[in-house]
């Protein structure tokens, strides 16, 4: 298939960055999304150009690396991940956009690259259950009810990505945080620091610049691994009940 | 470079003879060497600096552990994020003795039936000690909050892998890994934000520094700048992986590389059993020219689908069209015990046997079916969806072809590296103060890797072994001269570093580094993949050096060094492969036994099965570099197995 592609080119962080139009044919509809980028850079390459910076690893959906606005849509038109995007999903003469996530709490780096190093600092800031190595009681010491197990793997299935933030029309980050606040708050595990957790990660989310919340819903369309809307409504809960509970102390 | 010896024309040096490993009852080893060690008191940990190389289960499992003892650790990843590294996309477990099924499990049965899948190629005293610490990772993850799947009275559920008949297998449905890497990424997040530990984040180690026969340092590229700095510190850890990226197309991430470990392998660590490099069976085959890497199922499919392909040569039929009595389960025929559950190793080889014989199925005859409709009449489709969902699901994205109702086409691909560093006991390599840990080493799985087993390596390095281990060199070796980057070895390194960037855009040839990769990839594939032959590896090792000296004239790299620039990036791993693979051939050469994943086609039995040697072969192969394109010496380390007798292994 022959396609137009329309890709963000950007030399640094502090260059100003513009379309580029391509045009690639021998796309075959096999291809994942980034085997086609890899075709166009073998080719520019060669014809003497720098290829297209883009993250990726994995290409398996899972290590979170990749992700780029595809036509406007953050992984593009499947719910899935950039490199589990395959060209059979476009048409033989489609144009197609290619930008970096666009939100201020990601600055662009090259190309298609972005800074996701905000997202470390709000894990950092209490996405975790303070267990030093060596210090675990044994694994059946504390049950946990199946239902209780499987609301926590649903929230920890977050990769990381950022295409929540890239969605919102906000650049908000809540649906990221509120993933790893549910995952761990629900666990009987993660109990004691419940609320310091909640707290401490949604000031930390705001101090990086993310923008706020008004339930416009982008996020959860088009995070890959399907992390719902009601996850923040839950996060909004914990933190109201973090709130209450610090004031009366 | 000059190359004007014979590769092949290595010298064996001295034997390995001390591996650190206490003597005394294979049980009481890991207790006797702890108490043994030397201790750092707390309050003179802050003064030691270790420097650890990755972030996956192994590095992110020890930056975090050794910042909460006190120390001072400076990591690195060439990845964004620390919680990106490969370990994140292991599916299908972690093994554990913990018996909760009382089924029969005991950390002497996870440690036999260790060494045993090895293919008695692994020591028994560090994979004794590895099923012994099973148990404690899994109460470690739980109380980080690593969401297992559970029954519905609250307690952990397991399944069975491959090779072994208990179910031992812990699981966060097809996403173990990612959710294991998360536990440890979370814990070295909370020393990262405690000041403990100075991440470096997209920052790649080139080379090792050594000052005085001691890994004193790295050298490392920053990879936005692309500014070329150097780390000192008191001790380095390696934790950067294995090495099957040498194939091009393999499971590993697509910047998963070799370059940390062939680099300090240069620098004196001896690199052992380079051969010993794993298939795994299922994965699904590669669908064009254009493919960039492969992707697995995971293995504990095997548990419901049946593997079959058709009894007749050449038959194209759709598989629904091809009934019951002219299909092959062939796993089901050969290995009636184990079945469809046979180690990796001889799964990977019957599905090349009945490909080679023209019964393959798919483009090019290279694939067979895993076929669910059985698990499907007898389970229903719901619980198969609810165990293998997600799974499925991949599978249709990457194939557009739904494996409820046609079975999925599967391939081996090269997945997994037991061969690595050598080290001792302790983790420690041939240099001092160096330790490798996780896929990056050598020592617990043989010659071959039982599923579920490198999750259970990995954090049993990075929480428990390395942490108390180090210790003891650290203690030992209590004050060394503060050295910084005009130390003549920094500046050689750095300068070697750079020299070799600056070779790498200078030539502006005509190839791309891709090219290149695909190439040495290709080869190794044929010559010395699933099986392999002295003629092929022979014809193999004739050509790498061809190719490296191409390589040289005729790699194109645009851009410049000063910024990123991901060609530099991997046409510079691309020059460590080039030589690693050089090494992988010899090594398969020089090993004429059958053993695990090296399959030898002159060393196997009547019913095609891959024959050991013990009497030649029974030890770890360890190399020391002497020069790009001279033969390195080999060092044998003996094998020795006063536990668990040697005997041909049988899973029929």
């Amino acid at each position: 298939m022959r396609l137009t592609l329309r890709v963000w080119r950007q030399r640094d962080a502090d260059t100003p960055g513009a379309m580029v139009t391509y045009d690639i044919d021998d796309i075959s509809e096999d291809m994942s999304f980034l085997e086609m980028l890899d075709t166009l850079n073998e080719k520019l390459i060669l014809r003497g150009e720098e290829p297209v910076a883009f993250d990726h690893d994995c290409r398996e959906g899972i290590c979170g690396a990749c992700g780029v606005v595809i036509n406007g849509d953050a992984h593009g038109p499947e719910r899935t991940t950039t490199c589990q995007l395959h060209m059979r999903h476009f048409d033989d003469g489609d144009t197609v956009d290619v930008e970096p996530w666009r939100a201020g709490a990601f600055p662009v780096v090259k190309d298609l690259v972005v800074d996701r190093s905000a997202f470390d600092r709000i894990i950092g800031a209490g996405g975790y259950i303070s267990v030093p190595t060596g210090a675990a009681p044994e694994a059946h010491a504390t049950p946990v009810p199946k239902a209780d197990a499987d609301f926590a793997f649903e929230h920890a299935e977050c990769i990381g990505c950022g295409a929540c933030v890239a969605a919102c029309p906000n650049g908000s980050a809540m649906l990221f945080t509120s993933a790893k606040v549910n995952h761990l708050n629900v666990l009987p595990q993660g109990a004691p620091e419940r609320e310091t957790r909640v707290l401490d990660m949604v000031s930390a989310m705001d101090e990086e610049g993310f923008g706020g919340c008004t339930l416009a819903g982008e996020c959860a369309t088009a995070c890959p691994k399907g992390i719902a809307l009601p996850s923040i409504a839950a996060m909004n809960k914990e933190w109201l009940r973090a709130t209450r509970k610090a004031s009366r102390r | 470079m000059s190359e004007n010896t014979d590769y092949t024309a290595y010298e064996t040096g001295a034997p390995v003879v001390d591996t650190k490993a206490p003597a005394g009852p294979v049980a009481e080893r890991w207790d006797t060497r702890r108490f043994e060690a030397k201790l750092v008191n707390p309050a003179n940990r802050r003064k030691h600096t270790v420097i650890v190389v990755g972030t996956g289960l192994a590095g992110g499992a020890a930056g975090a552990t050794l910042a909460e003892q006190g120390y001072h650790v400076v990591q690195f990843c060439y990845q964004d994020s620390p919680r990106r590294a490969h370990s994140i996309a292991a599916q299908g477990g972690i093994n554990a003795a913990k018996n909760y099924r009382n089924d029969g499990d005991s950390v002497h049965r996870l440690f036999y039936d260790t060494v045993k899948g090895g293919d008695f190629r692994a020591r028994e005293s560090n994979v004794h000690r590895l099923a012994q610490i099973s148990v404690e990772i899994i109460d470690q993850c739980v109380a980080q909050g690593v969401p297992f799947a559970r029954e519905y009275g609250g307690l952990l559920d397991t399944r069975s892998f491959g090779g072994v008949q208990v179910s031992r297998t812990f699981y966060a449905r097809g996403q173990t890994g990612q959710q294991l890497l998360l536990g440890a990424y979370q814990a070295l997040s909370r020393q990262i934000a405690a000041g403990n530990v100075e991440m470096h984040a997209r920052t790649e180690m080139l080379d090792l520094i050594v000052v005085d026969g001691r890994a004193r340092g790295i050298v490392a590229r920053d990879l936005i700048t692309g500014h070329v700095d150097t780390y000192f510190a008191d001790a380095v850890v390696l934790a950067s992986g294995g090495y099957g990226n040498v194939f091009y197309l393999s499971t590993n991430a697509k910047n998963s590389n070799a370059t940390a470990i062939w680099r300090a392998h240069r620098r004196g660590a001896y690199f052992a059993n380079p051969c010993f490099t794993q298939i795994h069976p299922t994965c699904i085959p590669r669908s064009g020219d254009h493919q960039s890497k492969l992707t697995l199922m995971s293995e504990s499919l095997r548990n419901d689908g049946r593997i079959w392909v058709p009894k007749a040569h050449g038959d194209t039929r759709p598989p629904a069209e091809i009934p019951e009595d002219e299909r092959d389960y062939y796993l089901e025929r050969i290995y009636p015990s184990f079945g469809n559950l046979v180690p990796r190793d001889i799964a990977s080889r019957a599905a090349k046997n009945v490909c080679d014989e023209g019964r393959g199925v798919g483009p090019g005859g290279q694939g067979v079916y895993l076929d669910f409709a059985d698990a499907i009449r007898r389970l229903g489709r719901d619980a198969v969806e609810e165990k293998y969902g997600n799974l499925f699901e991949m599978y249709e994205r990457i194939t557009a072809e739904n494996p409820y109702e046609v079975p999925m086409r599967i391939y081996p691909a090269i997945h997994y590296t037991m061969g690595g560093l050598w080290v001792d006991y302790d983790l420690q390599t041939t240099v001092p103060g160096l330790f490798a840990i996780g896929e990056a080493n050598f020592s617990d799985h043989g010659a071959n890797r039982l599923g579920a087993s490198a999750l259970m390596q990995g954090l049993a390095d990075g929480y428990f072994v390395l942490p108390s281990t180090i210790n003891d060199y650290l203690a030992r070796n209590p004050h060394h001269d503060d050295i910084d980057a005009s130390h003549p070895e920094a500046v050689r390194a750095v300068a070697e570093t750079n020299d070799r960037l600056e070779r790498l855009l200078a030539v502006d040839g005509d190839r791309t580094p891709d090219s290149f990769h695909r190439e040495i990839g290709e080869l190794l594939w044929e010559y010395c993949g699933m099986a392999r032959t002295e003629e092929g590896l022979r014809k193999a090792l004739g050509r790498i050096p061809e190719i490296r000296e191409e390589f040289w004239h005729r790699i194109k790299v645009p851009g410049t060094g000063q910024e990123l620039n991901q060609s530099l990036e991997k046409a510079n791993r691309i020059v460590d492969y080039l030589e690693l693979a050089e090494l992988l051939c010899l090594d398969a050469l020089h090993r004429t036994e059958s053993c695990g994943g090296h399959f030898r086609e002159e060393s196997q039995t009547e019913g095609g099965e891959a024959e050991r040697r013990d009497e030649e072969f029974s030890y770890a192969a360890a190399w020391e570099f002497a020069g790009t394109g001279r033969a390195p010496v080999l060092h044998k380390e003996a094998l020795e197995f006063a536990y668990v007798h040697p005997t041909q292994r049988s899973y029929a």
